[in-house]
């Protein structure tokens, strides 16, 4: 069993390794100073830039808790994303938030009908949305892209409060509504006995199907919220790249995060971690004057380091490894 | 209880999409328009093919994209920076391709991870790689190239078969061979059926799962080669997407996600439906193309759907109780 107490350091430290190697690249890195109110830096550029797969990676740990996947996230932006953008003049922010997020609730809760009722595997059963998805924002968009001037929906994307960017602000809301909706009651525990064994939970009376159907809803409400501030912050929506790949990166975060796509135990706060790493790592490449290109060849990397790391069958090596010199000690 | 095998329901898709669409527009029922729909889609039938195999073992390949991308950049720079002549050029890369493959079926078999992660980390890896190469379009211009796209054999009626669509027949009907009268084909679809029963039956799993990676990668390697001859020039950021089309025509040509169950001619058939929807929006005109996106989503969920009912059918009955899956 892992000890509680060590979890999140190895985390932790590759946060504080990436920002290390982002110092060395970039002397400057750690500056930042106040002008109008609003802190400016790179290490805020790392938080605000990262906000929206740390949104995505809020629900996607959800998800892959319960055993699942989510591929259409980064189609569910650009859905809200396209309608946030095409309604911003002439509507109320109010309004507008609420057709967004209500339209990636929607989605949500299509994709936990296919994957709890219907019974269809979740890579598969989201596979549908991602497909369609861009086509319905680009429906929305008419295949244009849709700019507004709102001042209001441009504050989520580029306002401050108490110095901090929107972006900031609302990550960090989420993750304190999540944490506490989740690990505030026994949600949480639903969540991970329903990836640890499906058949299992339900026969022990858990409503698998409920809380599958709440994962799913939860991811896409969370996929409409960055969609609604990726489009905020650019002042537009572009149907066709808002949220592209967006659905990997975040799964990369979970991933990186500790959670296992084999279901069971997750950190929300870890995959929010696991989403600055990826943030920390893009803002380096960039900062260091190698080509952004780049960043896909070191996310793979990644990506392959933290799977052997995970697999089952490495561990068993080393644990029987280990156990082979304790009984020649 | 047999109900219509899901290639049948395939074909009536298909025969019926076609005849309603030539209704509408008579002159798609032309030789030129077929022909044309054949090479459209020459790279993604390859493609298809390979993930066909994939997808009957019971895994996924998302790295076909990348690997194509990677594919025509390779080739336009090896022939047009390098001089290297095209076949040798050719040959590298699809030796490239193959080992790409097999060491992305070593790790999942080696290492027990899901295919869906370990190819996405290949995706990454191969998009990145071609954007290492270079990030600007290189066209190519050697003399191979234009010889093949000139050459076509006449039908009646004015379509031209290119060599390109012939180089998809010639796959399909190769891959059909090779997955329903081998061997290979019998232990992909063991593979599919349950792993452990396989491997308790002797077969050696990990071979077989390299293989059928190594086949994938390949033949994307292929389709990468049929896409420069397509374009005629080599880009990193082309196929972006192209594994969704791909395991979407897999999908609707009838073949279990969950492995199993499946077969190359309706991959071929689920290609040319999507070739089929592009080809009505293109004759439409009032149609965009992001419906191209929701027909396909429509036509997978349909499928799907499908294919979740005459699973629960199968499961019901008693005489088949093989239902392994969880």
């Amino acid at each position: 069993m892992p000890r509680l107490s060590y979890r999140g350091l190895a985390q932790i430290v590759a946060l504080i390794a990436v920002l290390a190697i982002d110092r060395i690249v970039s002397p400057q890195f750690f500056d930042l100073r106040l002008q109008d109110g609003r802190l400016f830096g790179s290490l805020i550029d790392v938080l605000n830039r990262g906000a929206p797969v740390a949104l995505l990676s809020l629900g996607m740990v959800l998800v892959i808790a319960t055993r699942g996947i989510d591929l259409s996230v980064g189609a569910v932006m650009a859905i809200a994303g396209a309608i946030a953008a095409s309604l911003a003049d002439g509507h109320g922010l109010w309004l507008v938030l609420s057709a967004a997020l209500g339209a990636g609730l929607v989605c949500g809760l299509w994709n936990g009908f296919l994957v709890a009722v219907l019974g269809m595997q979740p890579i598969i059963a989201t596979l549908i949305l991602m497909v369609a998805g861009r086509g319905i924002a680009q429906l929305i968009t008419e295949g244009r892209i849709v700019t507004f001037t709102s001042p209001d929906l441009t504050w989520l994307g580029n306002g401050s409060v108490l110095g901090l960017p929107v972006p900031v602000v609302i990550v960090g809301g989420m993750l304190i509504v999540t944490g506490a909706v989740v690990r505030g009651s026994a949600l949480g525990l639903l969540v991970e006995a329903t990836g640890g064994n499906a058949r299992a939970s339900a026969l022990a009376g858990i409503g698998t199907r409920a809380t599958i159907l709440a994962v799913y809803a939860w991811c896409g409400l969370c996929a409409a919220l960055a969609g609604v501030i990726a489009a905020a912050d650019i002042m537009g929506a572009d149907a066709n790249n808002a949220g592209l790949w967006l659905e990997l990166d975040a799964i990369l975060a979970v991933v990186i995060g500790g959670t296992s796509l084999f279901g069971g135990r997750f950190s929300l706060a870890l995959a929010v971690i696991g989403a600055l790493i990826i943030q920390a790592m893009n803002t380096g490449i960039l900062l260091s004057g190698y080509p952004p290109e780049f960043n896909l060849l070191v996310k793979a990397v990644v990506v392959l380091a933290v799977l052997l790391l995970q697999s089952p069958r490495l561990t068993g090596f080393f644990r029987a490894a280990a156990q082979l010199r304790r009984a020649k000690a | 209880m047999r109900v219509l095998p899901p290639v049948a329901i395939t074909a009536i898709v298909l025969i019926a999409g076609f005849a309603l669409s030539a209704l509408q527009f008579p002159n798609i029922a032309s030789t030129r328009v077929v022909a044309d729909l054949l090479t459209d889609n020459a790279f993604l039938g390859i493609v298809a093919t390979g993930m066909t195999f994939v997808i009957i073992s019971g895994g996924i390949d998302l790295s076909v994209g990348s690997v194509i991308g990677f594919t025509t950049v390779f080739v336009a720079l090896a022939i047009e920076r390098w001089g290297v002549p095209p076949w040798l050029a050719f040959a590298v890369v699809l030796a490239l391709c193959a080992a790409f493959g097999a060491a992305m079926g070593a790790v999942i078999h080696v290492f027990d991870l899901p295919p869906f992660i370990v190819t996405l980390a290949g995706m990454f890896l191969a998009r990145g790689a071609s954007f290492l190469l270079s990030t600007e379009s290189t066209p190519i211009t050697a003399p191979i190239y234009a010889a093949v796209s000139d050459f076509a054999i006449r039908l009646p009626g004015g379509g031209r078969l290119t060599a390109i669509a012939l180089v998809m027949l010639a796959v399909v009907i190769a891959g059909a061979l090779l997955l329903h009268l081998t061997r290979f084909g019998a232990n992909v679809y063991a593979l599919g059926g349950s792993r452990t029963t396989t491997a308790l039956m002797g077969i050696p799993v990990g071979i077989v799962t390299v293989q059928i990676y190594m086949l994938s990668s390949v033949l994307s390697g292929l389709a990468g080669i049929v896409f420069s001859f397509y374009t005629a020039a080599g880009y990193s950021l082309s196929a972006v997407g192209v594994e969704l089309d791909t395991i979407a025509a897999v999908v609707i040509g009838g073949t279990l996600l969950t492995g199993g169950q499946g077969s190359v001619i309706g991959t071929f058939l689920g290609v040319l439906i999507q070739g089929l929807i592009q080809t009505y929006i293109n004759f439409d005109g009032t149609l965009s193309s992001w419906w191209t996106k929701i027909a396909t989503g429509i036509l997978l969920f349909v499928f799907i759907a499908l294919q979740q009912g005459m699973v629960a059918i199968a499961r019901r009955s008693p005489t088949s109780k093989a239902g392994a899956k969880s």
